[in-house]
């Protein structure tokens, strides 16, 4: 068996490795506009902007209601401007993708087995969505009696 | 006579070319002809100096991935008569987000050092002897990470993920997949060594759950939600830290 010698290999004088010229592609800042499938992924962290403004407005409402109906009023008045009413339909239509698609994902991130066999996802979505309508069913009957 | 299609093909050679361009191919169509099946017509009969990778043909090897019309597949999957209608085109080119060496064919690298990161094999503390026999589950145990365990390494899902390309450290789906099949894989006793690789920025932290991973994997296999899944683990292991400082891994 001819055996390599491992001491000439080492002192083999400039010895350059082969390498060679990789194309590197470049990633385009709006590399989001380009598929559906990306553009609805941005959309939907765009969407917690909007989840945001929600909170906040609930929380003035709130605050307003604490401090009394003079205050409410005011704050109704001021969700009567036309900008925050262009606002608020926005952010109703981002907090309902928002929750849509949030509720889809949810089951792979918490996948559930009962007797070893996994549920499927819709079943594992399922409750989400009726707690969802049950709740907005409880607030409309609050608001509309 | 059978129909034809137009291949658009990207063709960079590192020797002469600074960015790739398109060559056109015509090839025929046949019902059962994958877009494989076409480049190997084309290297076979038309230009012997197109470069790509393929080896088994049948969705396992994981070699012969590229972008076909910007989505990634396997070109053995691929077939060409779903592209044949309305004269349309098939674009083929290189796996997005890796580096080119040279036409269809990406540099590995990166991706072979990140899975190895990860150690994607079982981690035993303790190692019985030979004589009790092989480590018995249950099917209940196996199917817990089965599904993560059908990873091919068609690096698919890096080309799909925008965080691969934006963040080129971010360890990517495949091996935090393979890293998690094995912290679900009851033989194994290595989660706790392999978190610091994978509760990590570059590792799940980095993942923002675009889902197009799960999306492109030809097998199945739900890398997004592996990701997901540990990144539960590792929330709920950390609150424990605070209720049980001691004890908390037993």
């Amino acid at each position: 068996m001819p055996t390599r010698n491992l001491e000439s290999t080492k002192a083999a004088p400039n010895y350059t490795p082969f390498h060679p010229r990789w194309y590197r592609p470049h990633v385009s800042v709006y590399w989001w506009l380009g598929e559906w499938h990306y553009l609805k992924f941005i959309l939907r962290e765009l969407s917690s902007v909007f989840v945001g403004v929600v909170v906040i407005e609930a929380l003035m409402l709130i605050q307003a209601l604490r401090d009394g109906p003079e205050a409410y009023a005011h704050f109704l008045q001021g969700m009567q401007n036309p900008l925050v009413l262009v606002l608020n339909i926005i952010s109703f239509f981002f907090v309902v993708f928002h929750t849509i698609t949030w509720f889809n994902l949810a089951p792979s991130a918490m996948p559930v087995r009962l007797r070893g066999k996994r549920v499927p996802d819709v079943l594992v979505a399922a409750p989400s969505y009726v707690a969802w309508i049950v709740v907005s069913a409880f607030v409309s009957w609050l608001i509309l009696q | 006579m059978a129909d034809k299609i137009t291949l658009e093909i990207a063709r960079y050679s590192p020797e002469r070319d600074d960015k790739p361009h398109y060559e056109s191919y015509e090839v025929p169509v046949y019902k059962e002809w994958v877009v494989l099946d076409a480049l190997n017509h084309i290297k076979d009969t038309v230009d012997g100096s197109l470069t790509y990778r393929w080896s088994c043909r049948m969705g396992i090897c994981g070699s012969c991935g590229m972008m076909v019309n910007g989505e990634p597949k396997l070109t053995c999957a691929t077939f060409l008569s779903s592209y044949a209608r309305d004269g349309k085109k098939i674009r083929l080119e290189p796996l997005r987000y890796f580096p080119v060496v040279r036409d269809l064919v990406t540099e590995l690298n990166d991706f072979l050092s990140k899975l190895k990161k990860v150690k994607p094999w079982l981690i035993r503390k303790d190692e019985p002897p030979l004589s009790q026999g092989e480590f018995l589950q249950t099917p209940g145990q196996v199917d817990r990470y089965k599904q993560f365990s059908m990873c091919i390494n068609c690096t698919l899902c890096y080309a799909a993920c925008p965080v691969v390309g934006l963040e080129p450290i971010f360890v990517g789906p495949a091996a935090l997949a393979l890293a998690q099949r094995y912290n679900l894989d009851s033989r194994d006793q290595g989660a706790q060594e392999r978190t610091a690789m994978l509760a990590h920025p570059d590792g799940i932290w980095g993942c923002t759950f675009v889902g197009e991973c799960t999306r492109v994997c030809p097998k199945h296999v739900d890398p997004a939600g592996a990701i997901q899944q540990y990144k539960l683990a590792a929330v709920v292991s950390w609150l424990k830290s605070f209720v049980l400082p001691r004890g908390q891994d037993k």
